[in-house]
């Protein structure tokens, strides 16, 4: 998660009363961090560049609307997953892509399969590039009720109870699909990263 | 507490949520189940692994067309 700007309060007053530096400033902080959020849950470079440029669009026109009692960064990620969401289903045509889409309850599907030693720094083993290749493909490779919650629980390290708070859904239904979301990338990147 | 009993708390675990008696008796798993230690470690490093990635600069050709999406809106309010 970005560092929360120190003069936030004041840098979005400011935006808010038609200061284009402030609102730039606010811009320039977090629009990495949207781009990255936008591209893992999109999966894909364009819709990621029309989700930072809408969200932050949109966050600008509805700047009167920002109520102060949550970070300016919260309400515009909350922008942004809404605007990757739409995509997506844009994009999946008549695969509907929903976050309420049914979790199994089979704890039996739960049991990993691959059982193997990965070694103290597994991740070493290949150069930044790959390694983010690598990543990339194993989240793009989850369904979006599962992607979505690890994104923004363990990549951009909200809460529990802020990403259940963000998708609108309950801290169980987090919790539970986080576990799935879990235990699916370790499956995946196992062929990578195990010993030998 | 038997395999299944690990894998269902590995979140609150992992996070550091556990109740401590229910932890306490997670690990006493861990000591003699090899499979239950190696999918616990290796699912902390995954959560490592990705909350390590720190984000890319923005490719300057995308930070380019952002700043004069904005420019445009901030021009017409």
């Amino acid at each position: 998660m970005p560092t929360h700007l120190e003069n936030e309060t004041t840098l979005v007053a400011e935006a808010r009363a038609g200061s284009a530096e402030a609102f730039t400033a606010l811009v320039n902080q977090y629009d990495r961090h949207i781009y990255r959020l936008a591209f893992n849950i999109t999966g894909n470079r364009e819709d990621a560049e029309d989700v930072l440029q809408e969200a932050f669009l949109k966050a600008y026109s509805n700047l009167g609307q920002f109520q102060g009692d949550s970070r300016f960064y919260t309400w515009l990620v909350r922008i942004a997953v809404n605007e990757a969401l739409m995509k997506l289903r844009k994009r999946r045509g008549d695969r509907s892509v929903s976050l309420d889409d049914p979790v199994e309850t089979d704890d039996n599907q739960l049991l990993p399969r691959e059982i193997e030693d990965w070694g103290p720094s597994p991740e070493d083993r290949y150069s930044q590039a790959e390694l983010r290749e690598i990543l990339f493909v194993a989240i793009d490779g989850l369904e979006p009720h599962f992607r979505t919650v690890f994104v923004l629980r363990d990549v951009e390290q909200f809460s529990t109870e802020e990403t259940a708070e963000l998708l609108a859904l309950s801290v169980p239904a987090v919790k539970s699909r986080l576990l799935r979301a879990r235990l699916r990338l370790r499956q995946r990147l196992n062929k990578y990263f195990k010993r030998g | 507490m038997k395999c299944k009993g690990v894998i269902r708390q590995l979140c609150d675990y992992l996070d550091g949520e556990l109740d401590p008696a229910l932890a306490e008796e997670l690990e006493k798993h861990l000591e003699h189940c090899e499979d239950c230690h190696l999918v616990v470690d290796t699912t902390r490093k995954t959560i490592e692994i990705y909350c390590n990635t720190e984000p890319l600069p923005l490719p300057a050709d995308v930070r380019g067309r952002l700043e004069r999406a904005l420019a445009d809106r901030l021009r017409e309010s």
